[in-house]
């Protein structure tokens, strides 16, 4: 399923090429936006459901608008984006107005466009490109722009310091995912989300899926090199510092308030998922079952994938809820002095390994 | 079809440029850069240069651009959001160019373009790494090693204070 498949199927895409242009985008679009919103709904609930069993609090139990029918706290997502679409738009006075309304979307988009390169089954990709994953890395740098422009748009010390620690870390924190990417690439030869997915079917020695992860001990480490990293260039704790609300209020997104807000917020989830995505692919053998043969079908295949990604995003939640957030030294000091070098010996390792063993 | 997309990534590109030089404000002037160079990365896309057009991307958008929009955010106090930068003999500089776009058009139209037949190359990544680790290996080298000594002399350049 892609975008020039759907465009050669429109009856009449020679006589409207702009209309089909348009209808093509816009049905592969919305699927992927509806996706976002419904998956962000119930990641909400879970992250409030999760935290509360972690910290044993009491969680959401009964909301309903006035009718209270649903157990267990069901409605109280939907209740929160009925509260974010509800609330009064503000804009302060001082901000510069245009790039203050422009940054959720640029976030946003960054976000957003990832998931044109996303595997989510053997057929189930929007375009299936040479660059896969460069292309997802090469769009995350999006969002670091419409972050430091939030942060200096909002015109006050919170945000900017917010957005500036945000930039900071984001950029950090590229080099040694991008890096552990790289070894991958070198393993697989390609450059494809469903390339580096077909690498990894079938078994080791019989036993172990053909994963990435097991392949070698090198790829083993590149896999929570990539993940913590991930984790970090979501902003979310214990890599949270750009928005501490201890200290910062809400960092870059301190003066923002109902639908754009809830944008931030949609995108920080949406990144969640890309990163637990690529990391799925990449390490994860991504639709692939891990019991080789077992439910290996294309159905099957998007099972395993959301399986797999929300069980990183469950991770990612169980991090949130456990760990202490880190200074901002020790955040710099653990990716230079100990992600990038370790990243380093892994592509040199990795070389190595496939010369001797592949 | 191909044309449609072409002439919105054309004029995305070339607005946006004219945003870039002609805004008086430093920060919008960079946002636009945004565009522009979004757009010449999608001017490689449809040059079958994918691989180009993404590093295009991590190269100018998250390295460049970041580091421009980070040094207009520093070197400014917060609460001037009024940065402007304004042009001077603007005359002088509209025949400047309309004389430069008078030459380029010219050479432009003389040149006997190469052209590719329209179909997609069944690898372009693997092409250029072979190219890179065989017949450019040498300048391959000097730039990385250019750009290790550019690292280690930033790093000294920010640490003369110690």
């Amino acid at each position: 399923m892609t975008v020039d498949n759907l465009i050669n199927w429109f009856p009449f895409g020679t006589e409207w090429p702009v209309l089909t242009f348009v209808t093509a985008v816009i049905i592969c679009a919305l699927p992927v936006f509806l996706f976002i919103a419904v998956y962000a709904l119930v990641a909400i609930y879970a992250e409030l459901k999760i935290s509360s069993f972690m910290q044993d609090k009491v969680g959401p139990m009964g909301q309903g608008v006035g009718l209270h029918a649903w157990k267990f706290g069901i409605l109280q997502p939907v209740a929160d984006a009925l509260k974010l679409i509800l609330k009064e738009d503000i804009i302060p006075d001082l901000a510069d107005k245009k790039l203050f309304v422009m940054a959720p979307f640029i976030v946003f988009v960054g976000a957003f466009i990832s998931f044109a390169a996303l595997p989510f089954g053997q057929n189930i990709i929007i375009a299936d490109m040479n660059i896969g994953i460069f292309y997802i890395l090469a769009v995350g740098s999006l969002s670091v722009i419409g972050i430091i422009l939030a942060g200096w748009s909002s015109n006050n010390k919170w945000s900017l310091y917010g957005g500036m620690r945000s930039a900071a870390q984001i950029i950090s924190y590229e080099i040694p995912a991008g890096l552990s990417i790289i070894s991958i690439v070198m393993l697989t030869g390609t450059l494809s989300m469903q390339g580096i997915i077909e690498f990894q079917s079938g078994t080791i020695w019989g036993v172990l899926p053909n994963w990435i992860i097991f392949n070698n001990p090198f790829s083993f480490i590149a896999f929570f090199i990539f993940f913590i990293s991930g984790v970090a260039e979501c902003n979310r704790t214990p890599f949270d510092i750009p928005e501490a609300e201890s200290e910062l209020v809400a960092g870059a997104f301190t003066e923002y308030s109902g639908m754009r807000y809830a944008f931030f917020f949609l995108s920080e989830y949406a990144e969640m998922f890309v990163i637990s995505a690529i990391a799925v692919t990449a390490f994860l053998g991504g639709w692939n079952s891990p019991i080789s043969g077992f439910m290996n079908s294309s159905g099957w295949g998007v099972f395993w994938f959301m399986l797999k990604s929300l069980s990183l995003i469950f991770l990612m939640i169980w991090f949130r809820w456990t760990l202490p957030r880190l200074r901002v030294d020790q955040l710099m000091s653990i990716c230079w002095k100990v992600f990038l070098p370790f990243s380093l010996v892994n592509i040199f390792g990795v070389g190595i390994w496939s010369l001797l063993v592949g | 079809m191909i044309d449609v997309a072409f002439w919105f990534v054309v004029i995305l590109t070339l607005g946006s440029a004219l945003i870039v030089v002609l805004n008086e404000k430093l920060v919008y002037s960079a946002i636009a850069l945004l565009f522009t160079l979004f757009g010449v990365a999608s001017l490689y896309v449809f040059l079958w240069a994918d691989f180009l057009a993404g590093a295009q991307v991590v190269i100018y958008v998250g390295g460049i651009l970041v580091l421009i929009i980070f040094g207009i955010m520093l070197t400014n106090r917060i609460t001037s959001v009024n940065i402007s930068h304004t042009s001077v003999q603007k005359g002088m500089g509209g025949v400047a160019v309309l004389g430069i776009i008078i030459v380029l058009g010219i050479m432009i139209l003389n040149t006997p373009w190469y052209q590719t037949e329209f179909v997609e190359p069944a690898q372009t990544t693997a092409t250029i790494g072979t190219l890179l680790m065989m017949e450019y290996l040498l300048p391959f080298e000097v730039a990385s090693l250019l750009l290790l000594a550019a690292l280690i002399g930033a790093a000294m350049l920010s640490r003369s204070g110690e």
